[in-house]
């Protein structure tokens, strides 16, 4: 058997990657299937962000005041210009990275996007935007959905999802997708090393090959661990990337630079999903200068302008397109603590080389009565359903049929970000 | 060819977490019956695995973190805690008790990072792990499960609605007359009791309202800071002043004459609420039924749904028992659907369980159990940490790719930590490769290998050509056939 392998020594276990025949044969099957072809990066923000932080009408009073303490001063903001409606808009001043991609007509961002009786709870919101079904949320998720679609066998690494658990909307009945946390822990550990732990590895490829008759929940044990040995190779190829950027030092930005990697050396993934957290501040967010709220913009502006220049350095970036929601927004007056509650309507971002960047839909405005708000213009009215932003990145980019993956037709109103 | 008699095994499984080498002496001569009653009985063994840390031939602690001057300190530092209870795990001579007690962390799941948030790290592990005995205040949640553990489930819910770590996991702190709370009133009706389907959305508002008042008081010394007093706590503190006095009608039936209204009652006697409540909830036939579904997930079958026959038989021992929760498992334990030979190896080994019982059945010879909270977490269970109130997704639900390989590299990583001690108890093997392969099979066990995988397992053993029965060879190949065995599919069931 003729193999290259790597081995690494942690803690006195040895983790073995090897290439073996199946790799060649795996991507036969994602070659035809398209892949290397245009892919879907989403970025999911936990908690609920507060988009009025995020995307700010820095010229309305109203925002000034309800928002005493946290108003980000119209001084600081990043300035993106003037929206349908007439209201200038900024970013929050610790997105400078996004104002890059913006200012390259690259960043799209949809203001005003939710659905009717946006719901307060966050398993139920994000369960909502996992299905896109605001009426029931239990069911498979819209991305798993579309991975249904693809031609059988389909392709282990069809998705790539670099968390732990698979959220709501990458489930499916048959498309299963990989959890890689991280490329450079997905390795086959041994505590041997040279032949005796390539043999291992072998044996325990065989025994997960075995079909179980009679045993329906064995053999679905044996398919996690196939699914996970045969795919231990390709993950590797991932893991030894050398980026033309330094991410900075952090989960979410880690997880942007494995799914460069995934990306660089041809995985072939059409979908990947990754998340960064603490977005639920009902205290002590902080304003323009400093705090919570500006550490989060951070995280999320410069984690993805060094994986927007990674990609573009490599001429990876026209098949590429980002999206980032969150399951739902925040009030508009701040609380008695200094943060805000669960609130509705958001920002949702859409990001990549082939997007038409701009402002879309209108802002909203903050001063109580206005016909943007909702619930005694505590929450911000939705405008743009979130399904048709769904809509169009599986009509325009994924090239798909919405209609059946969204149950229901949300093409009219989408906003024409490709 | 298992170490005792196959039932046993699988009582041991099932009610423990599976068995040691060294304890197998103290099973072997025991009937089945007497198996069960050395278990149920746990009061007549000793209580001593706490005072057992820190021995050298038992598994290793190690302290997590700096703060605490480098001193292993369970009752305060969360990663110590979850190391304590690892090693409970492994080495108490009452394992149904440490069964339950991990039975009740998921049933009342309450998470280590809320409280952190909002009392501080030091407040946030004394409020779930504090063993009293040496710092001032209430005992921890874990505690709490351990001493209900086979106790009376009405005094265990009325304790946990009064266990600061729930009150404030749950919202209780801030239930108060001008803002009934409903986040308590809510989920003791639809995860620790009826479930959804058996009250309503009033009852949820009622519920509230019965629990305001049922706040905490935090020790004068206490703060909310991370490196606070250790001696500072808080504690239950029922405030008459904040109780919201008015009836409460249910949709169910609170006393037992039927009527379903807590009458208003002065704010003095406001306390009785709560209990006339929590014995409506625990004696309530739905929650007799609810509590069977989760023993039938946990102590029978994952693959099989509950038996209705089964469901009905242990929900009328729980109702004549009043609530009892000891002879329901001992009802369990010795049923017909326990002892049923197709239901062994038919639940999915959570992964606390999957680590205690591979260490307890490998080695534990100089392993330390700070070194598996990581592995844990990657495989989907960091104790002290449910992904919510309803609990750990159990069952399939446990298993992904990225999961099943954080389990095979579990697996490396005991046999790599073993390996010296593998050799020197496997030595008698040395000569024959059949007779490693069947020794290591009596000592771990995994459900039943069809030929084609303990063909591989042979494979291995011979791929360099014949055994030449060496002492090296005999090293390598013991700890790859461990790693193997406990890292395949047959090991992850129980």
């Amino acid at each position: 058997m003729s193999v290259s392998r790597r081995i690494f020594i942690r803690d006195g276990v040895a983790t073995v990657t090897l290439s073996l025949a199946a790799p060649s044969f795996l991507t036969a099957i994602a070659n035809a299937q398209g892949i290397p072809s245009r892919r879907l990066v989403v970025v999911y923000l936990g908690g609920g962000n507060d988009s009025l932080n995020t995307l700010i009408g820095y010229r309305d009073a109203a925002y000034y005041s309800r928002r005493p303490s946290i108003a980000v001063p119209a001084g600081q903001v990043l300035q993106v210009g003037t929206d349908a409606s007439g209201m200038t808009m900024g970013l929050h001043p610790r997105l400078t990275g996004l104002a890059n991609i913006y200012n390259e007509g690259r960043l799209a961002l949809v203001q005003r996007t939710g659905y009717a009786n946006s719901s307060r709870s966050h398993f139920e919101g994000s369960d909502i935007w996992g299905t896109a079904n605001p009426q029931n949320s239990t069911g498979s998720g819209w991305l798993g959905r579309y991975l249904d679609t693809l031609p059988r066998p389909l392709d282990a690494l069809a998705a790539w999802n670099t968390t732990g658990e698979t959220p709501r909307a990458l489930l499916s009945g048959i498309s299963g997708v990989p959890a890689i946390p991280n490329a450079s822990t997905y390795t086959f550990g041994s505590p041997n090393r040279g032949q005796a732990a390539l043999q291992e590895r072998v044996a325990a490829q065989t025994m997960a090959g075995n079909p179980a008759i009679g045993r329906p929940h064995l053999a679905y044990l044996n398919d996690a661990s196939r699914g996970a040995i045969e795919t231990l190779d390709r993950v590797a190829q991932a893991s030894q990337y050398t980026p033309t950027v330094v991410y900075p030092n952090n989960g979410f930005a880690g997880s942007l630079r494995t799914i460069a990697g995934a990306i660089a050396r041809g995985i072939g993934s059409r979908v990947y999903w990754t998340t960064t957290g603490g977005y639920d501040t009902h205290s002590e967010q902080g304003g323009g200068g400093g705090g919570a709220y500006a550490n989060l913009m951070g995280t999320l502006g410069d984690g993805l302008w060094s994986f927007y220049v990674d990609l573009r350095n490599q001429g990876l970036l026209a098949d590429t397109t980002i999206v980032v929601f969150s399951e739902f927004s925040r009030r508009v007056s701040e609380n008695g603590s200094g943060g805000t509650d669960h609130g509705a309507a958001g920002v949702m971002m859409v990001l990549g080389g082939s997007v038409r960047g701009g402002l879309y839909g209108t802002a909203p405005q903050l001063s109580p009565g206005h016909p943007t708000l909702e619930n005694n213009s505590g929450d911000v009215h939705y405008e743009t359903d979130f399904r048709s932003v769904y809509a169009r990145i599986l009509d325009n980019w994924l090239g798909v049929d919405s209609v059946p993956i969204l149950n229901g037709d949300f093409r009219a109103g989408a906003p024409a970000v490709f | 060819m298992a170490r005792l008699n196959p039932e046993i095994d699988h009582l041991l499984r099932r009610a423990g977490f599976g068995i040691s080498a060294a304890e197998v002496s103290t099973y072997q001569d025991m009937s089945f019956a007497q198996a069960v009653a050395h278990l149920v009985d746990y009061e007549g063994r000793p209580d001593d695995v706490d005072a057992r840390i820190g021995r050298q031939d038992h598994a290793q602690v190690n302290a997590s973190n700096d703060r605490s001057g480098g001193l292993f300190s369970p009752d305060i530092d969360i990663d110590d805690a979850r190391q304590r209870w690892m090693f409970r795990m492994i080495h108490s001579r009452r394992p149904l008790q440490e069964k339950m007690t991990l039975f009740w962390h998921n049933h009342f799941a309450t998470g280590f990072s809320k409280l952190a948030n909002e009392s501080g790290m030091l407040q946030g592990a004394k409020l779930l792990a504090h063993k009293p005995g040496v710092l001032r205040g209430p005992q921890g949640q874990i505690e709490l499960f351990r001493q209900y553990a086979l106790g009376n489930f009405r005094n265990l819910l009325l304790e946990v609605a009064k266990d600061p770590a729930m009150v404030i996991w749950l919202d209780g702190n801030t239930n108060t007359r001008a803002k009934p709370q409903e986040n308590f009133g809510r989920e003791i009706m639809e995860l620790f009791t009826v479930g959804v389907g058996y009250y309503t959305e009033p009852d949820v508002y009622a519920a509230a309202r019965v629990f305001t008042g049922w706040n905490l008081q935090p020790s004068v010394d206490y703060t909310n800071d991370d490196y606070g007093s250790m001696n500072a706590y808080q504690e239950f503190r029922w405030r008459p002043d904040q109780h919201e006095t008015s009836a409460k009608t249910f949709s169910f039936p609170i006393y037992s004459d039927g009527s379903r209204t807590i009458q208003a009652r002065g704010e003095s006697a406001g306390y009785q609420d709560g209990i006339d409540l929590i014995n409506a909830l625990a004696m309530h036939p739905e929650t007799a039924r609810r509590l069977a579904r989760k023993f039938w997930g946990f102590f029978i079958s994952e693959i099989q749904t509950p038996d209705p026959a089964f469901v009905e038989g242990v929900a009328q021992v729980y109702l004549q028992n009043r609530t009892e929760i000891r002879p329901v498992i001992r009802y369990i334990l010795t049923s017909p659907w326990f002892t049923d030979p197709s239901n062994r190896f038919a639940r999915f080994a959570w992964p606390v369980e999957y680590v205690t019982r591979s260490i307890k059945e490998v080695g534990w010879q100089n392993l330390s159990l700070d070194k598996v909270r990581s592995p844990m977490a990657a495989m989907g269970q960091l104790l002290y940490e449910p992904p919510n109130v309803a609990g750990w997704h159990l069952g399939v639900n446990w298993f992904s790719t990225g999961t099943m390989l954080a389990r095979a590299n579990f697996a490396a990583t005991v046999a790599a930590s073993q390996k010296d001690f593998l050799a020197a108890s496997l030595a008698p093997e040395v000569n024959s490769a059949d007779g490693l392969l069947a020794t290591m099979l009596d000592r771990v066990t995994p459900a039943p290998l069809d030929q084609g995988p303990q063909q591989a397992l042979m494979t291995y053993l011979l791929a360099d050509g014949a055994w030449r029965g060496t002492e090296s060879e005999l090293t390598t190949r013991a700890s790859g056939l461990a790693r193997l065995l406990i890292g395949c599919s047959e090991y992850q069931l129980v």
